[in-house]
């Protein structure tokens, strides 16, 4: 190739400039070679300069190939006949296109068909000798000599698929501004060699391209649900909050609803909204003190409470189900904080996984990630729960929020945490929050003057927003798409 | 305010046939009440929304209201067996026995819900008048000669339970809600209710509660600084009528009987805050000051994920809950072998049990991504659950490091070099650590082997069997290793 391009170099320079379509039919070369090698040139830089050309022309078949090279399959019907002549059939096998060839070679009189002869109708040549006009067409095609060929004789050769017509592109080269003779091939990259010898510095080097993408390296990745935990516990661990053990997945009824002064007929604690396990069926071991003063404060009242005014059962209590929500680890926690000698105020927070037995659809799955923070300390009020959640959601860039009264078995008062939504023009619900009643703390011992105060949100539904997801398993399950997770961007919650 | 006329005292007695199945019941009248349109459907929605949340889809409550001109008292409360009861249901042309009865309403869409509640028992709950006349098959359906039109001006309404304190909230809220519109209005007449022991209430009890609270403790609860005389107003506003004590020292707060919900002054205190406006009280944050720990397993966690994600693998996350299959048959096991928790009511198998690996999960995860370019390298740390006697309530998490090598070879020295790796970084030297080799009908045979660290064994690795490859949907050799990371801590 590097020969050939120094060669139209050469022609150049001679010439001054060329169109590639005639040299290469003056130099019977063939025109894609001609043409790769200009290619290869212009690669150089502004060593020629070419201009595009459209052009039709007639090209051979791969029939026509052949015909100009072995002869069209008239004559070779009319060569396989014998002095003595031939039987037809055995002349039709001897020759490939024997069919067309035979047709033609008769319409043309150069042999003739004797179908009375007794083993078969037998053919014999007419003419002493024959010119074989196809193959001279197809050979004037070859070389090129397309004009020496009558319309007619064209029209016959297209309509026998010998001929095509193709489009050609071609071009018209000429000098460049940085045009010379040689062609000293440009390298792409240093080498180590290069340096040591020096010898780079007699090297000329192509640019590098910078308009295409590198080359990804190969990485692992981090799933992207599980980036947006990592930025949330470190929005708490920023704030002083400890992590709590949360690696229990079953949890029996006492823990998840009784402790929180949930009633034990309350709907959430149905069969179509809680996953109640068959094995392990029931819890077998509590704080039995404790559980004393849970089926007091709900069947009678006290600590200035009504209490529920039912019959509490254990067997009820006792009951083990995959948990609905992290605040059963909770009381357990404000209980261990409360068989304490002393209180010391804590700071606790969550993140894990909860599960629901409800209806599926686009945003609900079975289960999901919860994320719960709690402070329990001596006169927390209303207006300190509305503080730290306002200093969580600011660290989660949300800095505009409003407080609506809700309602949860377990708190009193009790909020749902709305914020402004800039893009959807509207207040959008962020969470829920409250301060726990006093028939939750007080049996488990807390002192009277110690509230605790608390909020929570899912972990999916910032995710799902910030990431633009609509459908919740495309995030979370075995439904994922590895590709999205591959090009997952930074956790930046505050962007 | 509770009328009891001067004449005639209507009774409700209820039978002692009735402890067996439903034992409470208490009853009120509306006189002189004039339904629109409007009244008369907000009237039955009402005890739509009652019977759903309070009365527990009608299990533990059950209401019914009957027009009191096409009855007499005294009215009897009792249970009989289903081929003694018989008559003509609301809506319905002919008499049905309760057995019909059951039959018929087993196809209608809103009540075959219902039918369970009574349907297996000996006895079935029924009241009638003096006159044998039905009012009603409690929980499940009226009878339509007691049916309430819009020309109806008294109504007799009762509420049979298992819990008789959610009874007779039931019966004050419906009271309290429609007696407005009874001529004399918030006027209800009393029904004297007897005992099967002979002892007797007069209901609804409507009764006001008068709680004592303390304006310094309100403010101090919420956040803010407002006077007796200023809270007593804002209670007043939400419907918790309060006057001043005690030379402003405390407040005097009467609960009404349609707030059932009020169990603590708490309820009061949320009711002040959300008078005096929630985005009004001042948000400041209080002086603990704590230093923050994190739990140990997850610190963990997060370091190793990092390492693994740096080694070249992709994280997965999948679900806790699975199919028996998944745990048991598609890796060669028998389910009665795994220690998993069953869920008791799986509404599709996918909700079986809870997992005792993490590779089930990450087997399917891959099915899903086939399209994907090869090999595919994926992990997940996380927790399965496996029983465990010795925790109270009987099973236990175990925090797993799974990781899958798919590709056209089984690949099964990179699998083997993550394993080192992640030994490298727990810092557990080449010589604490060693594979025996083990069948495991999971794996393929010669190819699996149990990881055994100081001693300990913590898990295995190997390639997986053909068998569990196509359990899975999948068509490439697997290579996997999946360890507890617990004795790391």
């Amino acid at each position: 190739m590097a020969e050939l391009s120094e060669k139209l170099l050469t022609i150049l320079s001679e010439r001054n400039e060329f169109d590639t379509l005639d040299l290469s039919i003056e130099l019977q070369f063939d025109h894609q070679r001609l043409v790769g090698a200009v290619k290869s040139l212009q690669s150089l830089g502004d060593v020629i300069t070419c201009e595009q050309r459209n052009s039709k022309q007639w090209e051979l078949t791969d029939e026509g190939k052949e015909i100009a090279e072995k002869g069209s399959h008239e004559a070779l019907i009319y060569e396989s006949i014998p002095l003595e002549g031939i039987n037809q059939n055995e002349l039709l096998g001897r020759v490939p296109n024997g069919k067309v060839g035979f047709s033609k070679a008769m319409s043309l009189g150069w042999i003739q068909i004797d179908k009375a002869a007794k083993d078969g109708p037998r053919v014999t040549k007419k003419v002493e000798a024959i010119e074989d006009g196809v193959k001279e067409i197809c050979q004037l095609v070859k070389n090129f000599q397309i004009d020496k060929i009558t319309d007619q004789q064209k029209n016959e050769c297209k309509k026998r698929k010998l001929i095509s017509e193709v489009k050609i592109v071609s071009y018209f080269v000429k000098k460049g501004t940085d045009f010379k003779t040689s062609v000293s091939k440009q390298e792409i990259e240093l080498t180590a060699d290069m340096i040591a010898s020096g010898s780079w510095k007699d090297k000329s080097f192509k640019p590098y391209n910078f308009n295409a993408l590198g080359l990804p390296p190969a990485s692992g990745h981090l799933h992207p649900l599980l980036k947006v935990r990592t930025q949330f516990r470190q929005i708490f661990l920023e704030m002083g909050f400890s992590e709590m053990p949360t690696n229990n997945y079953v949890e029996s009824s006492f823990w998840n609803f009784d402790a929180l002064f949930q009633p034990q007929q309350h709907p959430a604690r149905d069969a179509h909204d809680t996953f109640f396990i068959a094995e392990p069926e029931e819890a077998h071991e509590f704080p039995m003190d404790y559980l004393e003063k849970v089926k007091t404060v709900h069947s009678i009242g006290g600590y200035g409470s009504q209490g529920y005014k039912y019959d509490w059962k254990l067997k009820e209590a006792a009951k083990n189900i995959m948990r609905t929500h992290t605040t059963g680890v909770s009381a357990r926690m404000l209980y261990q904080l409360a068989q304490k000698e002393k209180f010391t105020p804590s700071k606790y927070f969550s993140i894990d996984r909860v599960f629901r037995n409800e209806t599926l659809d686009a945003t609900h799955l079975a289960e999901f990630h919860q994320i719960e923070g709690l402070v329990a300390d001596y006169g927390l009020t209303l207006g300190n729960l509305m503080g730290y959640i306002e200093q969580f959601f600011k660290k989660y860039g949300i800095k505009k929020l409003r407080f609506k009264p809700a309602y949860n078995p377990y708190t009193e008062p009790s909020m749902e945490i709305f914020s402004y939504h800039e893009g959807l023009k509207k207040w959008v619900e962020v969470g829920n929050s409250g301060v726990f009643r006093p028939e939750m703390l007080l049996p488990m011992g807390l002192p009277k003057n110690v509230s605790v105060i608390a909020w929570g949100l899912s972990l999916e539904r910032p995710t799902m927003i910030k990431y633009g997801i609509s459908n919740i398993r495309e995030l979370f399950g075995p439904k994922v798409n590895l590709q999205k997770i591959y090009d997952n961007p930074l956790c930046r919650l505050d962007k | 305010m509770i009328e009891l006329p001067a004449n005639s005292i209507n009774q409700m007695i209820i039978h002692p046939s009735t402890a067996a199945v439903r034992p409470f019941a208490v009853a009120a009248i509306l006189r002189d009440i004039t339904f629109t349109q409007e009244r008369y459907q907000s009237f039955i929605d009402l005890q739509d929304k009652l019977h759903q949340n309070i009365g527990r889809q009608r299990s533990i409550v059950a209401i019914g209201t009957h027009d009191l001109d096409t009855i007499q008292g005294p009215f009897h409360y009792e249970a009989l067996p289903p081929k003694d009861i018989c008559f003509k249901p609301l809506n319905h042309k002919k008499e049905y026995t309760a057995i019909e009865l059951m039959e018929l309403f087993s196809t209608d869409s809103h009540l075959k819900h219902y039918l369970h509640i009574i349907q297996d028992k000996p006895v079935y709950p029924i009241i009638k008048d003096c006159n044998n006349v039905v009012l009603s098959m409690p929980p499940i359906i009226n009878g339509d000669h007691t049916k309430i039109t819009l020309k109806t001006k008294n109504v007799f309404v009762e509420c049979t339970a298992t819990d008789l304190n959610k009874a007779k909230i039931v019966l004050d809220t419906i009271v309290c809600m429609f007696s407005q519109y009874c001529a004399a209005p918030y006027r209800v007449e009393g029904v004297k209710v007897v005992s099967p022991d002979g002892s007797y209430l007069m209901h609804p009890e409507l009764p006001y509660r008068k709680e004592i609270v303390s304006p310094k403790e309100i403010n101090k609860s919420i956040g803010i600084s407002e006077d007796a005389s200023s809270i007593a107003s804002l209670l007043t506003r939400m419907c918790l009528p309060s006057v001043i004590i005690d030379n402003g020292q405390s407040l005097e707060v009467e609960i009404p009987p349609t707030r059932h919900d009020v169990l603590h002054a708490c309820d009061i205190i949320e009711d002040v805050a959300i008078a005096f406006g929630y985005n009004n009280v001042n948000r400041t944050i209080s002086d603990t000051n704590c230093v923050a720990e994190q739990f140990p397993v997850n610190k963990l966690t997060d370091l190793l994920r990092e390492v693994i994600a740096a080694a070249g693998f992709t994280e997965c996350l999948t679900f806790a809950l699975c199919s028996r299959e998944d745990v048991a048959d598609k890796l060669g096991k028998n389910i009665k072998d795994i220690p998993a928790v069953h869920i008791a009511n799986p509404k599709t198998l996918e909700f079986q049990v809870a997992r005792t690996t993490l590779l089930p999960g990450i087997l399917k995860t891959v099915a899903c991504n086939k399209k994907m370019p090869l090999p595919l390298k994926l992990f997940e740390i996380s927790d399965v659950i496996l029983l465990d006697k010795t925790k109270d309530v009987g099973a236990r998490n175990q925090r797993h490091m799974c990781a899958v090598y798919y590709n056209k070879v089984a690949g099964f020295e990179v699998i083997h070099g993550l394993f080192d790796r992640t030994m490298q970084v727990l810092e557990v030297p080449n010589n604490d650590y060693k594979f025996i080799p083990v069948d495991d009908a999971a794996f393929f045979p010669g190819q699996c082997a149990d990881i055994m660290v100081r001693g300990q064994n913590i898990g295995k690795l190997g390639v997986l069997h053909p068998d569990v490859i196509t359990k899975f949907d999948l068509n490439m050799p697997c290579s996997v290793f999946e360890i507890d990371i617990e004795p790391f801590l």
